[in-house]
Order: C-alpha cells, then structure tokens, then sequence
C-alpha cells in the first residue's frame, strides 16, 4: 500500500511541476510579446526571439572535456560548473555550496584543481578539463576511485567526485606526505558526513601504492 | 546573476584603456572573490575585463629584491622554493589563507583586492556602509564576532581578510599600480586604507588603477619567523587573529622585529610600537608579553568581538615565542 502511494505522490508531483513550469513558459511568452517591438514580435513567432537573444548574450568557446572537444556558445556569466552539469549533461561534478565553500565542485583544468563553481566558463577558453567521468578507463575505476571504496571513503557521497579530485590532485602537487599535510591540503573539501578519517587512508593507500596518476 | 559582457586584455596599457570609457566595468583574474559577490549580486558589473592574458605572472630575483607579477597565482608564490628560503613568511602566509584550490586560481593582486568578509557586507537586505554609502552599518551593535578592534569608524567595523597581506606589510613590500595618468608606486602599508567617513573604499587605488606587481625588499627575517593564525577550524577558515613575525636575532639579542597583524583593522595591522621597543632586547616571555600589551594600545571591542582584546595579545605573545625558538 504504501509503495503505491509513494508512486501515486510522484506521479502528482510530477504533473505539478510540469504545469508550472508550463505557467511561467508561456506567462514570460506573453510578456515577453507586450513588451517587446515590433520586429522582435514577428521574430518570436519564428522563435527568431531565442537565436537573436542567443547571439546577443553568448560567447563562442571551444573547451575540451575528458579528451572530447566542445565548440559552444556561453553566456558570460555561466559557470564552468553550470556549463559541465546544465549543457554538457555531466553531472558527476556536484553543486554544494555554489560559493567555493564547500569543494564539491572541484574539477581539473589544465591538470589543476580549482573550484568549478567560481570558475566562468567564457574564461576557460581552449582549456582541457578533467571531472570525475573521465577518471576511469572504460569499466576500470581509478586507482582513488577504488580506494575510496575499499576505504569507506564516504556515507551519502555527494561531496565524494569533488574529494576524489582534490585526492589526485594532492598526492600529484606532492602535498601527501602525512596524515597531517594530507589533511590540511584536502580542507577545501568539507564532508558533511564526517568521513574524514577514511578519505586520508584512501588517499594515504593510493599515495603509497605509488601508481600513476 | 545579472549578466554582463566579457572582453580579454593581453597588455595592462590595453586594459587601462578599456576599463576608462566603461562606467561599471571591472578587471577579473582568478575570480574567487568577484564571481562571488556577483553571485550574492553585492557587485553587478556590465562589463568584466579579463586580465589573465597578460604577462604578469612572473617572479623575478633581482639584486636586493623580489618582484612578484600581479597575476602569480597564490600557490605559485606559496611553492616556489626561492621564495620558501628568501621570504618565508611570505609562503607561510599565503599557505594559511583559503585552500588549495582556491590558492592555484586567485592571483597575488586579487588577493590584495579582496573584499571583506562581513556578513552585512554580503547581505543585500542588511545596511552596509561599504556596500551602500550612508545606508547604516549593521555590524556596529549587530553580530561582531569577526570584528575590527583596531583603526574602526562609527561607519564600518568590518576587517581586511587577507592573511598574504599581513606578511607583506610586515616584509616592508611595494606595490606598483597603471592607471590612465601613468604608472606609480605606493608603499604596502599605505595601500590599504582605514574606514574613516568613506568605508565604500578598500584602498588608496585610485579609479581605473590596475596592480601590476609587488616588490619586496631582502632582510634577514629567513629564520625567526612565524604565521600564527587563529580561527575557528584548523583550516580555510578566515582568522579571528593573526600575526605575522620577523626576528632578526643575534647571540640571543633581537636586532630587528617586524609585526603586523590580521583580522583586527580594515587593513594590514602594522605594530611599529612593538617592534621598537623589542629592539636591542634580549629574547624573554617577559619582554614578549610588554610588546603584546604595547602592541594593544588603542583596541576598542564592539561586544561579540570582546574576546579579541585578550586573543589579540595572547597571539602576539605566542607568535614571537615560537619565532624566537625556530
């Protein structure tokens, strides 16, 4: 009974959300048509609206991504997290804080770890970005991937891809010589959880199995 | 956000000129702090200007100095192993501030551009003075913890967040700046400025002025030094308190102090007092502890930031102890 309900809810929740979200498309739609002169109102009927607006507001950026090359149009103010998780579908990099708080975000550009999220994406113009998809060869997990497995490395592991990043990134910057200098260089990366202890033996294992990177 | 248009500048003479005919345009280079408070929408450019092509990244050893590019990244700085041996509580400083991310993207000026940290400051519902001259200051019987005790006005309490910046006006630095009227230099300690009637302004950068690097003069503050920073985690946390530490000590004699200390004042907090008087004295507790009450003379506490008039003195004491044992 009460997994029926449990879809029922969903179901309803679901059609809700789609009808306001049908609200305000066509409420904007609307406004958008009062306000807008002449020319633009004939264009919005071809959806010309979205390509001119399109052309206006955005920048072209060609941006490489786990080894595949992206030739995009951005707009100036979106995220190179935004960018990884809203236009190029990959949503293994978290959003956290969204301020640089928090170091879910974390991602490598040009093989160093920043934070995504204060990134601009119009600024990482020809840059190589490595996230968390493009870690493991084919079914093979990276060598941090399975040591944070192994070591219980996480509990609800949404901080998880932007720890295992800062990990690689720490033993590569040569910051992984103790526990101490381990922790100290991973406290960018705040685990809600409290798995601290178990992310410097995940980290500590990779670091003295001394496997490339 | 509120969306803006974006421009790349390859030389700071181009980026001078481009941010002269703008109106609300500003310079980004790492970012950490800009595209943060235009998230919050504190600041809400049209325009931004990258500056991150321009050569300016360069640290350079010459005779009797440093000089450091206003786009090194705070990591490169941090790391660079000449700068660990020569002016290393420039390395200890900038390694206590942020974390490792944060420290590979954000650059040497931006750090020295960086907004504070208040709480009314990033709150757009709340007055702030810095934020919107004349609206009120929050913080003055408000949540203080965080709070100035040194050099504050009755219209801003808030304090400079840069622990890089304590180990530089300690270390006597320069800062050399381009503008539309040409190039200047102005002393480090000068750079920064107290709230006074006009808390909207950080420092004496004049408009349209870009940093384009710093220079530190060589000392012999290589050995006795010591970044003490107290915050409420072990790390990347801002400080309640920090001091910065040189000694130059010979035969158990302190021929030459430096002091400076963070998270108490609106810029940079430089205790000459103190570093007169520990001159020509022999290292002690005792002595220690008459610099740090020297060092306090004039501290004002606003209520929640009480604390910081006994922390204060107590950092001091302890930085100049573990410098003097080093």
């Amino acid at each position: 009974m009460a997994a029926k309900r449990t879809i029922k809810s969903k179901v309803v929740e679901e059609e809700s959300n789609s009808s306001r979200r049908d609200f305000i498309k066509k409420s904007s739609l609307l406004t958008a048509f009062a306000l807008a002169p002449p020319s633009f109102v004939l264009a919005s009927e071809n959806k010309w609206d979205e390509k001119i607006a399109e052309y206006l507001e955005t920048v072209p950026l060609s941006i490489e991504v786990n080894g595949t090359k992206h030739n995009l149009n951005v707009e100036p103010r979106t995220t190179l997290l935004d960018l990884l998780r809203e236009q190029l579908f990959l949503t293994g990099t978290k959003k956290g804080c969204d301020h640089g708080q928090c170091g879910a975000c974390t991602v490598h550009v040009d093989g160093v770890r920043i934070l995504s999220c204060l990134s601009l994406a119009s600024m990482q113009q020809n840059a190589q970005v490595t996230t968390i998809e493009g870690l493991s060869k084919g079914k093979k997990l990276h060598p941090m991937q399975e040591a944070f497995i192994k070591n219980d490395g996480f509990q609800c592991g949404y901080c998880t891809p932007g720890q295992i990043m800062s990990g690689i990134a720490c033993i590569k910057e040569g910051h992984a010589n103790s526990r101490e200098e381990i922790r100290e260089y991973m406290s960018g990366n705040i685990c809600r959880c409290g798995a601290y202890h178990n992310i410097v033996d995940a980290i500590t294992e990779v670091k003295e199995g001394g496997k490339a990177l | 956000m509120k969306n803006f248009q974006i421009i790349r500048a390859l030389s700071s003479n181009s980026a001078v000129s481009s941010i002269a005919k703008e109106s609300s345009a500003a310079f980004i280079a790492g970012g950490t702090n800009l595209v943060d408070l235009m998230k919050k929408n504190v600041v809400a450019p049209d325009k931004l200007i990258d500056i991150n092509g321009i050569d300016l990244k360069k640290i350079e050893f010459l005779t009797g100095k440093v000089t450091i590019g206003a786009l090194a990244k705070n990591s490169q700085v941090a790391e660079d192993e000449v700068i660990k041996e020569k002016y290393p509580l420039l390395a200890l400083a900038l390694a206590a501030g942020a974390s490792q991310q944060i420290r590979h993207m954000a650059t040497v000026g931006g750090n020295m551009l960086q907004r504070t940290r208040c709480s009314y400051f990033y709150n757009t519902d709340m007055p702030c003075n810095k934020r919107v001259p004349k609206s009120g200051c929050g913080a003055i019987g408000g949540s203080n913890r965080m709070h100035a005790i040194f050099g504050a006005s009755d219209s801003c309490i808030a304090v400079h967040p840069s622990d890089m910046c304590i180990a530089l006006a300690a270390l006597d630095a320069k800062v050399f700046v381009e503008g539309p009227k040409g190039k200047r230099e102005i002393k480090f300690t000068d750079f920064h400025r107290l709230p006074g009637n006009t808390p909207e302004k950080d420092n004496t950068l004049e408009n349209k002025e870009i940093i384009t690097s710093i220079e530190i003069p060589n000392n012999n503050f290589t050995k006795n030094i010591h970044y003490l920073k107290v915050r409420d985690r072990t790390s990347y946390a801002f400080a309640l308190v920090s001091v910065a530490v040189g000694l130059d000590i010979k035969n158990n004699i302190i021929s030459e102090a430096r002091l400076a200390m963070g998270g108490v004042a609106h810029k940079p907090w430089r205790l000459l007092e103190a570093e007169q008087f520990l001159k020509g004295k022999t290292v002690s507790e005792a002595t220690f502890k008459q610099a740090a009450t020297l060092a306090m003379k004039g501290a004002r506490s606003f209520g929640d930031n009480d604390f910081k008039l006994t922390l204060g003195p107590n950092s001091i004491t302890e930085a100049l102890t573990i410098a003097a044992a080093k």
